[in-house]
């Protein structure tokens, strides 16, 4: 599926999510399915919480207790593959990587869109982050309904449509 | 009038830009001669981060990395001397190079030449294939990123490469429409992280799938495309068209081999590296003495092979000028075994079939 | 068809270069090849096939494939797409293999 179609699979989805005990705190949601020579999530983790090893075609682990949830790596992935999630009481808070125009601001609301590019509802700009290390990759948190936790990829803007 | 160089290298991309580093670095004069008309080579349209290790530049965006093993190279200018909008015209098997400059033919002799000539696009059979508005993809990247010039509105891409999603992406960043990215094979051939990234935006991937034919009077006003079966054949019924002002292949690229083979250096097809590749030592160096090889010209890998390769051969081809770095050993080591992990994983897997087809040739 | 705003790069803005393409004046920036200026004039058709006159653009960008082919004053066959854009250069659509 995932290589047919680009759409990873909802049980692979999950296979990246840690038990939602953890989610409290922001998580780093690694969707790398794939041996590929590159390790940058790895080396730019400040916490050694990204596990790769010394053979960088190897899938990256998250040790779950290391991850504190800073969104360094996910500025860092060059294939755009980690976002960060964490639950709050009835929503859903992600930091996604973003590199297209417009930039999102603050407090707008955006459509919330899925691993196939569909719109699944809403999405509140929380922050918008570009620091020079970040290297014109943005770093946005999103606020959306809990139930789209495992659902949620990407914002789209309204005008986009 | 023939100018002498003790080591010319034919190419300033991330092989021949590297290979030039080691080279100078090493106390050795060089003359680099590149075709267009600056440095940098197919890295400088790059705008995507790197994968990779850090080694090579990984997380960098490949337009900066550019500007880094430019700015290496500017740094060793007092053994380093380079020439843009020289194109290559002529290589000999004595060491021998014509030069074509601006209008004006120059020669050269050289006590060592490296060849680092990279890789052009392969291109694609179909009706009306060469209509206005189909590019090769890197071609559109080039438009794209290097000139500020869009190729269209809306675009169909042709193959699943990372090049091909690579630069689907890159036309949306541009404000372009991807209406649809074709593949002949039943899978994505790219890393599926770049399709991923893809998909989420909206851009259907079809799989199975080729581009039948190109409509359109003085350019591509639609594409017409077709599921392929098992066996590759097209499904008649399952045509499709979609209206596109420009059309974008991305069916692989073959090494630029055209120089050795001009200079009858012995060559082997090896399908894995993407077509006529010289045959090489474990040193690199083709069937005449002193004449190495470097980057894509050898086998279609990443600009990371690219790099790492350059450096390596530019220390070898020093070494035989009797010019050792004075880390030669160390570096040699750290080189190959940066190579060697590059393409240990799935990916590499081509590149390694290739050089042992390639090698095992060369051994019997 | 230039691009105004983009994500990543930084388009700077550039002096203007006057030039003619088949006898029609157009501007392009420093810096644009020759076959950039064209497209970003919305030209795509640079010129025709030697024996059965179909129209041709450019394909691979990097002076490899001669589709973009032209006769630039007076001179033909230069590969427009590595070519830089000069001030006052006179752009022909080139038919046949082109008399030096």
């Amino acid at each position: 599926m995932l290589d047919k179609t680009g759409i990873a699979l909802p049980e692979q989805v999950l296979s990246r999510f840690p038990k939602k005990e953890f989610l409290a705190k922001a998580k780093a949601i690694i969707e790398c399915y794939q041996d590929i020579p590159c390790n940058p999530c790895q080396t730019s983790c400040p916490f050694g919480a990204i596990l790769i090893g010394d053979d960088i075609n190897v899938q990256p682990k998250l040790i779950v207790e290391k991850c504190t949830g800073c969104g360094i790596c996910v500025t860092s992935c060059p294939g755009l593959a980690i976002m960060l999630a964490k639950t709050e009481v009835d929503k859903a808070v992600f930091k996604i990587p973003y590199e297209l125009l417009p930039v999102p601001k603050k407090n707008e609301v955006w459509r919330a869109v899925n691993r196939a590019g569909e719109v699944i509802g809403d999405a509140l700009i929380d922050s918008v982050q570009s620091i020079p290390k970040q290297d014109k990759t943005y770093l946005v948190t999103v606020k959306t309904d809990l139930n789209l936790l495992y659902d949620f990829i990407t914002i789209r803007s309204k005008d986009h449509e | 009038m023939m100018t002498e160089k003790e080591l010319i290298i034919i190419g300033g991309g991330p092989a021949g830009l590297c290979a030039a580093n080691s080279a100078a670095e090493s106390g050795v004069k060089v003359l680099i001669l590149e075709r267009s008309p600056r440095l940098g080579g197919q890295l400088i349209k790059q705008t995507h981060k790197f994968f990779g290790s850090e080694k090579t530049y990984a997380k960098t965006r490949g337009f900066d990395i550019a500007k880094l093993l430019i700015d290496d190279v500017l740094n060793l200018s007092d053994n380093i001397e380079i020439l843009c909008d020289a194109t290559v015209v002529g290589l000999y098997p004595n060491h021998e190079i014509t030069v074509y400059q601006k209008g004006i033919y120059q020669k050269y002799k050289a006590k060592s030449i490296i060849v680092a000539t990279g890789a052009s696009e392969k291109f694609l059979a179909f009706e009306n294939n060469d209509l206005p508005g189909i590019y090769g993809a890197g071609a559109v990247q080039t438009l794209m990123n290097l000139y500020g010039v869009i190729p269209g509105q809306s675009i169909v891409m042709v193959g699943s490469g990372n090049i091909g999603l690579i630069v689907s992406y890159q036309l949306i960043q541009a404000g372009v429409k991807v209406k649809a990215l074709v593949e002949a094979a039943p899978k994505i051939g790219g890393y599926l992280v770049h399709a991923s990234k893809l998909r989420r935006l909206g851009v259907p991937i079809y799989t199975s799938t080729t581009i039948k034919r190109a409509i359109g009077k003085e350019s591509v006003e639609q594409v017409e495309t077709i599921s392929l079966n098992e066996k590759w054949e097209m499904v008649p019924g399952t045509e499709q068209i979609i209206d596109v002002d420009a059309i974008c292949i991305s069916v692989g690229l073959s090494p630029l081999h055209q120089l050795l083979s001009m200079a009858n250096v012995e060559m082997k097809y090896v399908n894995e590296l993407g077509g006529m590749v010289p045959i090489v030592t474990e040193e690199h160096e083709t069937s005449y003495k002193n004449l190495f090889v470097a980057g894509d010209v050898i086998g279609i890998e990443e600009a990371s092979s690219a790099i790492i390769e350059g450096y390596l051969v530019g220390l070898i081809a020093s070494k035989r000028l009797g010019k050792s770095h004075p880390n030669y050993e160390t570096l040699i080591q750290a080189y190959h075994d940066q190579l060697t992990n590059l393409r240990s994983g799935p990916f590499g897997a081509k590149t390694r079939i290739g050089l042992a087809k390639l090698r095992g040739e060369n051994h019997a | 068809m230039r691009i105004e705003k983009h994500p990543i790069l930084t388009f700077e803005e550039k002096k203007i270069l006057h030039f003619t393409f088949n006898h029609q004046s157009m501007t392009g920036f420093e810096g644009d090849t020759i076959q950039s200026a064209l497209h970003a004039n919305g030209i795509k058709k640079l010129s025709e096939s030697i024996e059965h006159h179909r129209p041709r653009g450019f394909y691979c960008a990097i002076g490899n494939c001669a589709s973009c082919d032209m006769t630039v004053n007076n001179q033909p066959n230069v590969r427009t797409c590595i070519t830089m854009l000069e001030e006052g250069m006179v752009v022909l659509s080139q038919k046949g293999k082109g008399v030096l």
